[in-house]
Formats: C-alpha cells, sequence, structure tokens
C-alpha cells in the first residue's frame, strides 16, 4: 500500500513539477544547502560560487520539525544542513549526519569560539558533526516605560499587574522551559511528575497572558500592544533598535542556549564542496555580512572587530558578557515518547 | 445536450482527472495515514485518541464556535434577503455585490484587519476612549473568533438565500394572499419552505469552513483557544505525526458527513411536501 501510494506521491509531484528536475547529473560542481529562511547574505553565496566555480542550489525551512522528514526521507539529497542543537542529535541518533572532516575546515578551527565547541558538546558529544552557525539565548523583552518592577527572574510573567499584556511563546519546550526553570530543574526535563507541576503554572499563569506568539511577538513590541514578552535574543538585537524603549533580559534563573550548526549529511554527494561551503561561512569577512543581514549573534569570534556599525558592536545582547551564557543549558532530543508527552501537555494547558 | 455518449465521455474527462488527483488520492491517502501506524500496521488507535480529554475539549469548543457562527450569519442573512428581494432588481443587486465585496479580499489580509480593530490598543477601544466609555477586550477571546468567521462566511449565507428567495414567482404571494392568508401566514406556510433550498446551502456552506477553520482562529483567538483545526495543523507541521492528523481529519469529515445528511434529509422532505 505504501509503496502504491509513494508511486502515486511521485507521479502527481512529476506531473506538477514540469518534469524538469529529472536531468541531475552527478558531474556537476553543485552543493546542495538546506537552511532556515533569510539566514544566508545572499551576496556571500554570489562571492562563494565566483570564488570556488561551485553552483549553490539553496533551499530554506521554517522549523526544524519540517526539515527533518525532507531529510530523512531523502526526498533531495541535501549535503550541508543548519538544524538547531535537539535537532542534530536526533539526526545523529538516527544515522542521518556524517562526521566532518575538520582538516578541511581551517577556518572553523581559527574562527569559531572554543566555548561555542565546548557548549556544543551537549548534542554532540564529541564535537564531531558540527561547526555553530548562531547562537542564543532565550530572554524576556519589556518595555522599560510600562514595566516598573525590575525584571530579572522568569516570575514577572506570573505578576498578575501585567494581566493581558504579557507574551509567550507558542512551542512545547519554549513554554515549559519557563516554569521548569523556576523550579530549579532541567529544561531537558524528563520527569513526568515534575512537568505535571510545570503544566499546573501555566494553566495558572494563562489568564494572564495575551497571546501565544513566535514571528508576531516582534510587531506586538514594537507597537507597544504587549509589554513583557519571551524573545530569543537573535530578534532582540533588532527590536531594541527599533524601538529604544525595549530592553532585555536573561532571567537569573536560567535559560535556553540555542545553537545553529553546519552538518554535513550521511548522504552527501559532494562531500568536498560541503566542507569548502562550511569552511567559506566560517570565514571573518563572510561571517561579518551574514552577521549584518540576520541580527543573530555569531559564534565567530573574529566578527566584532571587523563590524563598523557602532550599534551592532557595542550591543550587549548581540555581544554579551560571556557570564551570560556561562552554566547555561542546551535542548536536548529527548525521544518521540517524551516529544509527544511534552506536546500532550501543551495542548491540555490551552484546552483548559 | 451532448449528443454521443462518446462526446460527453470527452468533456467530462478533464474533471474526472481532476477529481481523482485532487480529491480521490489525497482522500486514500488520509485514510490510510489514519487507519495505520508508524510501522504501516492497521490499527484504530489514531482514531481512538479522540477520546483524550485535549483533543475531544477541541472539537467541541470547534462546534459550538461553528454552531454560533452559522446561527447569527443565518439570522443576519434571512431579513436582510428578505427586504432585498422586494427592492427593484438593480437595487437588490447592487446591495448584495457590497455584501459579497469582503470575498474580493484574501480571508487572511481581512482577519488581520480584525486584529488591528480588537487590540487592547486597536480601533475599537481607541473609539470607546473617546466616548470615554470603558476599554472591551475582544482580542483573543472566542467572541473575536467568531465575529471573524461571522464576517468571512456570511456572505456565503446571503448569496445562496437571495437566489433562492428571488426565484420564487411574485404570483405566488398573490395567490396566498387571496386565499385569505396573513402575512406571517404566507411567510410561514410560503416564503420559508420555498426558500429552505437556499438556507440549507448556505448553512451547509457557512457551518463547514467555521468548523474547519485554523487560521481565523490563529490570528483573533491568539493561540489560546484550540480549535480541532489547529490540532490537525499542528499535527502535522509540529508533532509530524501524520497518522494522528489524518485521523483527527477522518473524524472531522465525519461531522461534516452528518451535517450533510441532515441537511439532505430536510432538502429531500421539502421536496415531497411540494408535492
Amino acid at each position: 500500500m505504501k509503496k502504491i501510494l509513494a508511486v502515486l506521491f511521485v507521479m502527481v509531484a512529476f506531473v506538477f513539477s514540469g518534469c524538469g528536475t529529472g536531468k541531475n547529473d552527478a558531474q556537476k560542481n553543485e552543493v546542495y544547502v538546506y537552511t532556515w529562511g533569510d539566514y544566508i547574505n545572499p551576496a556571500t553565496l554570489e562571492m562563494f560560487e565566483k570564488e570556488t566555480g561551485i553552483h549553490v542550489v539553496l533551499d530554506t525551512f521554517d522549523t526544524n520539525e519540517s526539515m527533518y522528514p525532507r531529510v530523512s526521507e531523502g526526498a533531495v539529497h541535501y549535503d550541508v544542513i543548519c538544524p538547531s542543537d535537539y535537532m542534530i542529535q536526533k539526526m545523529i541518533d538516527n544515522d542521518l549526519l556524517q562526521p566532518l572532516d575538520f582538516n578541511k575546515l581551517p577556518e572553523a578551527k581559527k574562527n569559531i569560539g572554543e566555548h561555542f565547541f565546548k557548549q556544543s558538546k551537549s548534542f554532540d558529544p564529541e564535537n564531531k558533526y558540527s561547526v555553530p552557525y548562531a547562537w542564543g539565548v532565550v530572554g524576556i523583552m519589556y518595555n522599560t516605560k510600562k514595566v516598573t518592577d525590575p525584571v530579572d527572574s522568569w516570575n514577572i510573567l506570573w505578576n498578575e499587574k501585567y494581566k493581558d499584556r504579557i507574551l509567550m511563546q507558542d512551542s512545547p519546550r519554549d513554554a515549559f522551559m519557563i516554569p521548569l526553570k523556576i523550579m530549579g530543574r532541567s529544561l531537558n526535563e524528563t520527569d513526568k511528575a515534575q512537568l505535571d507541576l510545570a503544566k499546573e503554572m501555566l494553566v495558572k499563569q494563562k489568564p494572564l497572558v495575551q497571546a501565544y506568539v513566535i514571528d508576531e511577538v516582534k510587531d506586538k513590541m514594537i507597537s507597544g500592544e504587549a509589554d513583557l514578552g519571551v524573545i530569543y535574543s537573535g530578534e532582540a538585537l533588532l527590536l531594541t533598535l527599533a524601538n529604544p524603549d525595549l530592553q532585555f533580559a536573561i532571567p537569573k534563573e536560567g535559560t535556553n542556549f540555542w545553537i545553529d550548526s553546519w552538518v554535513i549529511t550521511k548522504d552527501s554527494e559532494n562531500l568536498d564542496n560541503a566542507h569548502k561551503f562550511i569552511n567559506f561561512m566560517c570565514r571573518p569577512d563572510i561571517a561579518v555580512m551574514n552577521f549584518e543581514e540576520l541580527g543573530y549573534p555569531t559564534p565567530n569570534t573574529a566578527v566584532r572587530d571587523l563590524l563598523t556599525n557602532e550599534d551592532y558592536k557595542n550591543s550587549p545582547v548581540a555581544f554579551p558578557d560571556p557570564s551570560t551564557y556561562e552554566n547555561q543549558e542546551t535542548y536536548k532530543y529527548l525521544g518521540n515518547e517524551m516529544d509527544s508527552y511534552y506536546n500532550r501537555l501543551w495542548m491540555q494547558v490551552k484546552v483548559d | 445536450m451532448f449528443r454521443s455518449i462518446k462526446m460527453r465521455n470527452l468533456f467530462l474527462a478533464p474533471f474526472c482527472v481532476w477529481a481523482g488527483i485532487f480529491i480521490f488520492v489525497p482522500l486514500v491517502c488520509i485514510i490510510y495515514y489514519g487507519l495505520t501506524d508508524m510501522s504501516g500496521n492497521f490499527t484504530f488507535d489514531n482514531l481512538a485518541i479522540i477520546s483524550h480529554r485535549e483533543y475531544y475539549s477541541s472539537l467541541q469548543l470547534s462546534i459550538i464556535l461553528a454552531l454560533v457562527t452559522t446561527i447569527v450569519c443565518l439570522l443576519l442573512a434571512y431579513p436582510l434577503c428578505l427586504i432585498l428581494v422586494d427592492k427593484a432588481k438593480s437595487v437588490g443587486t447592487i446591495i448584495i455585490l457590497l455584501f459579497v465585496l469582503p470575498l474580493w479580499m484574501n480571508t487572511l489580509l481581512s482577519t488581520m484587519a480584525w486584529q488591528t480593530i480588537f487590540e487592547r490598543d486597536g480601533i475599537l477601544n481607541q473609539v470607546l476612549r473617546l466616548l470615554s466609555l470603558p476599554d472591551m477586550t475582544l482580542i483573543n477571546t472566542p467572541t473575536a473568533v467568531v465575529i471573524g468567521m461571522i464576517y468571512n462566511y456570511l456572505p456565503y449565507m446571503v448569496l445562496p438565500l437571495y437566489v433562492a428567495l428571488s426565484k420564487i414567482d411574485k404570483s405566488i404571494f398573490e395567490a396566498a394572499r387571496d386565499l385569505g392568508a396573513n402575512s406571517w401566514q404566507t411567510f410561514s406556510k410560503v416564503t420559508l419552505p420555498l426558500s429552505l433550498p437556499g438556507a440549507i446551502s448556505g448553512i451547509t456552506m457557512v457551518f463547514i469552513p467555521s468548523l474547519t477553520t485554523f487560521a481565523i482562529s490563529a490570528l483573533l483567538g491568539g493561540s489560546k483557544l484550540l480549535l480541532i483545526g489547529n490540532v490537525i495543523e499542528q499535527e502535522f507541521t509540529v508533532e509530524y505525526d501524520w497518522h494522528l492528523g489524518s485521523a483527527l481529519s477522518i473524524i472531522l469529515m465525519i461531522f461534516i458527513i452528518i451535517n450533510m445528511v441532515i441537511t439532505l434529509v430536510f432538502d429531500k422532505s421539502t421536496k415531497e411536501d411540494e408535492n
């Protein structure tokens, strides 16, 4: 049955793709890159093509979860992918990645901060599979004109005073991370009793929450519709520049330190090109161009000195004091069963 | 209409291909995924998930909101259409056109516009403040979602109703009057039964999209309300559990089929009455 369906799918896909992708000969000098939308400055890709003669075929995804099945089912043979921490671990566990040859990645060895490799060990224990490309933490963005209390703890998101002015992230892991941290637990908690307690806290918080959001947090914070919002530090840099009343704080209980890293797939057909591409992305001049386009903090230690924009250069959000990200945890892949448990609890929060 | 069967089949072919690829194949896929587990074995477990509270509450909420939307649409559209059929044809058509205008704009865009109206510092509250009235918190409530659905789906109720009402021969009313019916009797014995087919297709066309919506509830509900459409979307895009998502779609289809059966039964009984 599955085969018949697959054949039907392929037929349908073939009919509607204009039958044009069939002539893919292995001789072509190409590299297939699969990454987040708006994650690479297009100018750097042109430079890469000019310098190496390797044609970059770029595809984008908007969640790790939508990327995974496309790679695992082998729909397209990507060479280089840029997933997040826990997803890299899942891909390693499921034998979808291959170890990198660091001799071919001199720029990565030279420029990527030691600390980021150390932090990567939580999902790539031997630093064999991944090269960090972007990183960040989750924190609270707040409007200094409206929020009078000091913002240094996640507890402020349970303060009745700010009813209907709080934005939470609409994703199970990010939502549960907060009560877990208040309880002093790990954000990779797998004890169901503790998770149930965390759920109770989220249910209690729900009447105070204006909305559970993902991207909308940016607009709502800039326009002043909400006064407190849980946000990724990468967005925070651009927001603080757009609205000077906004400030970013990393709560003292700890938070999620996320890393997106370059990896190479197990079935990569352009291994050499893939290494060249990753190495190129680690070059300081390229990293600067990407940083300026993206605004996400970069693990590339050479970037800060090359920046000309003073706002960026002096931003504590983009280049925080190293102490802010010491002892922070990174998400781990908790297995399918635990994933669905988180999802189920999150749904219960929503229907309660 | 077409003289030879060959000719008829030729004209039927494009539709058959279309229906095959875009209706039949997806249906088979949904049923296949809904009734199998990860390893491809036949199972009813996916369907049983609806017995869990978080799933049936979302279905329940969807049904309630869809019913409210449908009833309000019917109550708004019926009197409007009754008035319009009495107007000169040209006037009626223009007013109907105005009611259908929202359809010219993308649903997502118009729903986003509602968002800016309902927001905490939105247009509605600014007007209320200007009149020294207290603020209303509508955004991210069931009311906001229902208003958004009514706005988007009202034209689907108005159009079939207007067509059904305007098709009724005026002389029938005159005959009813002639035979001594007062205006209430004319309405309940003549107008209402004759307009029922229009009302029924309007109800179906409003109820089904209201039941399955996920965009309107996401935008105006702030993801604080979980409708069955949102759950299905999440199963496919976040959890990547196609089996569960398909099973929930099957359950949703069952409710749609129930709705269609009820309306068909109604439709049939009115036709029999006419005979």
